[in-house]
């Protein structure tokens, strides 16, 4: 069959443009790792308007040394679309996206080694109309399975050319430019014919498509089966009244047939895929276990399992959170370098502070989290080159379903504890964007490692008995229990009432165990750095700068003031007055106040508050003198301000509390829009006041002080 | 016609119907599982929940709740 479907695109005349080529596939079928070898580090990380999604666009050459765009779309299993990654290849393949053009050439990647579920998807992209190369990849994992390939039997089947290839040792690379190179303007490859029934309702649909929109038939034809087989409720796409009552009556005719819309194209394109894949590959009957079986019995094995679970999260949590102090530190101290480089070159004056307690301060605190991101996908990537990521979620997904979240929301979760930005921006492992919301809403109430100076300062007013060790472990682990408590229940309400009815569903894909690739993984890693630097980082930095402003400005008139003269007159200092009687209720008074509003720049920055506040000089070299201060203060009838149930709400409410512009900053980048951080904050400061608001009134009902 | 929930691993099943709301059974379709198609139940999680299939060459897991809703036969 073919199909006029090179000579629809009259806006841009064939020798001017640069051509585009698509490169889609299943996810695990090795497409990115093809996408680096052809492209190497001429790639451009961009956004699709509108979305989340991450758009990379590649430059490379074909066989006669013309540039082409390799676009790597986001893996899928199907056009019939579950998330907002895999509707943008959908609408990219079908040229709905006005900001990116259709593409010349379609790049199917296929696992050689699973080749009948692969060929689903090459089945539907081949239903698309354009020209089409198939990238018989991993051929060697096949050939290690014992399965025979004949890639000449499956391009005649298909209508294309198929190169087999191992993308990650280059091999095939030159054979599959030229085949590129040579469908450029090339035929449509053949597809599924469908019963009767459906092709003759879809050609009606199609028709209709063809006269409105101008659609190519090949693509129209494929649009109009989507349409009439859709069962996700929304189309993504305008309908007009006119297409609307020809995909009614379309569907009237398939029942009417006795055609089911849900099942008629899927087992028509499994039919033509399983006659493809019989006439081109043979198993040479080993049925003796891959090595993969042998490792899963083991790594999935109700204790060996467990126990390795365990290990492996162990070490990550663990090197997140001890092995990332290390950078951090010497992030910290060469942030003092800097400082007193400027100090001596800048004379003294509000400049030198908005560079050194602005500017600087503010680039260190992006910095800062850079250690945490990097190691954290580092070991998300050598979970996912593995294909341990899969079994992490089948061992832990009875768990995390319990309360509403998902198998792959464990890694998230964990990452929190270190910090959440790190952890909110692992959530991209989460296919299902339900699942994914629902970790992103409760993953900043898990206590990360910010608030752990706050405690500390807490639990030293609260005992300062420092031989009081017990105790004061004690406490802390209270409160890691209880945010870990908080997150699961609001995942479980948020299940209930803002998702209710939208069923979690789980299917997950166990790839083959594989050895990791450093180069791969040390690539992706640096990626989502940069990401994170160029897309958070501008906005944390202004943020800083605004909190730095806020907390200085307007200066006293008093040139003698002291330090917490200054700060109380400041606009921070002002609005911990104006906040004064909404938490009057807590027990507290204007002076938390400033600290509790200080503290959404960053948690810890409390601590540093409290000191300027308490004129202690530089507060964590100090916090004795600081807990001293903090344990003398007295309201006006004369009983001590921080009494103990103060500092048990003080703790609760940093529990709760969503005091991180940052992390609001990066929410708002990983849903694209503010609807969500802003949520968070209300819901997260609400829950904050009231449980400090209950531990204060009913401690003090119940005659504790 | 028996379920797919429960069934003991090992044993070789037909895929044979299924009983679940449109979206989730076009997507199970999708997956491979559409009917007269062979898979083995290869094991539960340490849990008991979810399960792990072998179906068209490659291995898919999927909660018990939806393999409730998958009716299989034995094969012969």
């Amino acid at each position: 069959m073919t199909a006029p479907n090179t000579i629809a695109r009259p806006e841009r005349p064939q020798e001017t443009r640069t051509i585009t080529v698509a490169i889609a596939g299943n996810p695990n079928c090795g497409k990115s790792t093809l996408f680096n070898a052809l492209t190497g580090l001429r790639q451009k990380i961009g956004n699709y308007p509108g979305v989340t999604v991450e758009k990379k666009v590649g430059r490379f050459r074909g066989s006669h040394g013309e540039p082409m765009d390799l676009l790597d779309l986001p893996g899928t299993y199907s056009l019939h679309t579950r998330s907002p990654d895999e509707a943008v290849t959908r609408d990219v393949l079908l040229g709905r996206r006005a900001d990116t053009p259709r593409p010349d050439v379609i790049l199917c990647v296929v696992d050689a080694s699973n080749l009948e579920r692969n060929l689903y998807l090459v089945a539907q992209l081949a239903e698309l109309g354009l020209p089409m190369v198939v990238a018989l990849n991993m051929v060697d994992l096949a050939e290690r399975n014992g399965i025979v390939l004949q890639p000449d039997a499956l391009a005649k089947g298909l209508g294309c050319p198929v190169v087999p290839c191992v993308a990650s040792t280059r091999k095939g690379l030159v054979e599959l430019r030229q085949a590129i190179t040579r469908q450029v303007g090339g035929e449509a490859p053949n597809r599924t014919s469908f019963p009767g029934a459906l092709e003759t309702a879809a050609a009606q649909v199609a028709e209709c498509l063809v006269a409105e929109e101008a659609l190519n038939p090949r693509a129209a034809f494929a649009e109009a089966l989507l349409l009439i087989t859709n069962r996700r409720g929304s189309t993504d796409r305008k309908i007009s009244p006119v297409l609307a009552s020809r995909i009614e009556s379309a569907c009237t005719d398939l029942e009417k047939a006795g055609v089911d819309r849900v099942s008629a194209a899927v087992n028509a394109r499994y039919d033509w895929v399983h006659a493809l894949t019989s006439a081109a590959s043979h198993s040479r009957a080993t049925s003796s276990s891959t090595v993969s079986d042998r490792l899963d019995t083991w790594l999935t094995h109700r204790i060996w399992g467990w126990l390795f679970f365990i290990g492996v999260m162990t070490a990550m949590f663990f090197t997140i959170f001890r092995v990332a102090e290390i950078p951090m530190g010497w992030i910290e101290s060469g942030q003092g370098t800097v400082a007193e480089w400027i100090e001596s070159i800048v004379p003294e004056g509000d400049f030198r502070n908005l560079i050194i307690d602005g500017v600087l301060a503010g680039v260190g605190g992006v910095v800062i989290f850079l250690p945490q991101i990097l190691i954290l996908f580092f070991f998300i990537g050598l979970l996912e080159d593995t294909g341990y990521m899969a079994r992490a979620a089948f061992i832990i997904d009875r768990l995390m379903n319990k309360v509403g979240l998902h198998g792959k929301s464990f890694v998230p979760m964990l990452s929190s504890f270190a910090c959440a930005i790190p952890g909110i921006m692992a959530t991209r492992t989460i296919e299902n964007p339900k699942d994914r919301l629902v970790t992103i809403l409760v993953a900043p109430l898990v206590s990360c490692s910010a608030r752990l100076p706050v405690y500390s300062l807490m639990v030293a007013v609260l005992l300062p008995n420092t031989l009081n060790s017990w105790g004061k472990a004690g406490i802390m682990l209270c409160m890691y229990l209880f945010s870990l408590t908080a997150a699961f229940t609001m995942a479980w309400i948020f299940r209930r009432t803002l998702f209710k009815g939208e069923r979690s569903l789980l299917l997950l894909e166990m790839p083959p165990y594989r050895l990791p690739s450093l180069r791969v993984t040390l690539h992706r890693m640096w990626e989502r750095s940069g990401i994170f630097l160029r897309r958070a980082g501008t906005v944390i930095l202004a943020i800083s700068v605004i909190i730095w402003a806020m907390s200085t400005y307007p200066k006293p008139s008093d040139p003698d003031a002291t330090p917490s003269q200054a700060l109380a007159g400041s606009v921070a200092g002002k609005l911990g007055h104006l906040i004064e009687p909404a938490i009057a209720p807590l027990g507290y008074d204007w002076k938390i106040g400033i600290g509790i509003i200080s503290s959404f720049a960053a948690r810890e920055v409390f601590v540093g508050t409290m000191s300027v506040i308490y004129s202690i000089g530089n507060g964590e070299e100090d916090t004795a003198a600081l807990r001293d201060a903090m344990r003398a203060e007295t309201r006006k009838d004369g009983s001590p301000l921080f009494s103990p149930l103060v500092c048990v709400g003080l703790m609760v409410f940093y529990v709760l509390a969503m005091q991180c512009l940052s992390t609001l900053v990066v929410v708002r980048r990983e849903t694209n829009s503010w609807k969500w951080p802003l949520f968070q904050l209300g819901y997260m400061s609400l829950l904050a006041w009231l449980g400090a608001f209950l531990v204060y009134q009913v401690g003090t009902l119940l005659g504790f002080s | 016609m028996e379920k797919l929930n429960g069934q003991v691993p090992g044993r070789r099943l037909k895929i044979a119907g299924f009983h679940l709301p449109d979206e989730v059974h076009q997507r199970l379709l999708e997956m491979g599982l559409t009917i007269g198609t062979e898979c083995v139940v290869l094991r539960y999680a340490p849990m008991g929940d979810p399960m792990e299939l072998k179906i068209r060459g490659y291995c898919l897991s999927l909660r018990r709740s939806e393999a409730e809703g998958v009716q299989v036969i034995p094969c012969e």
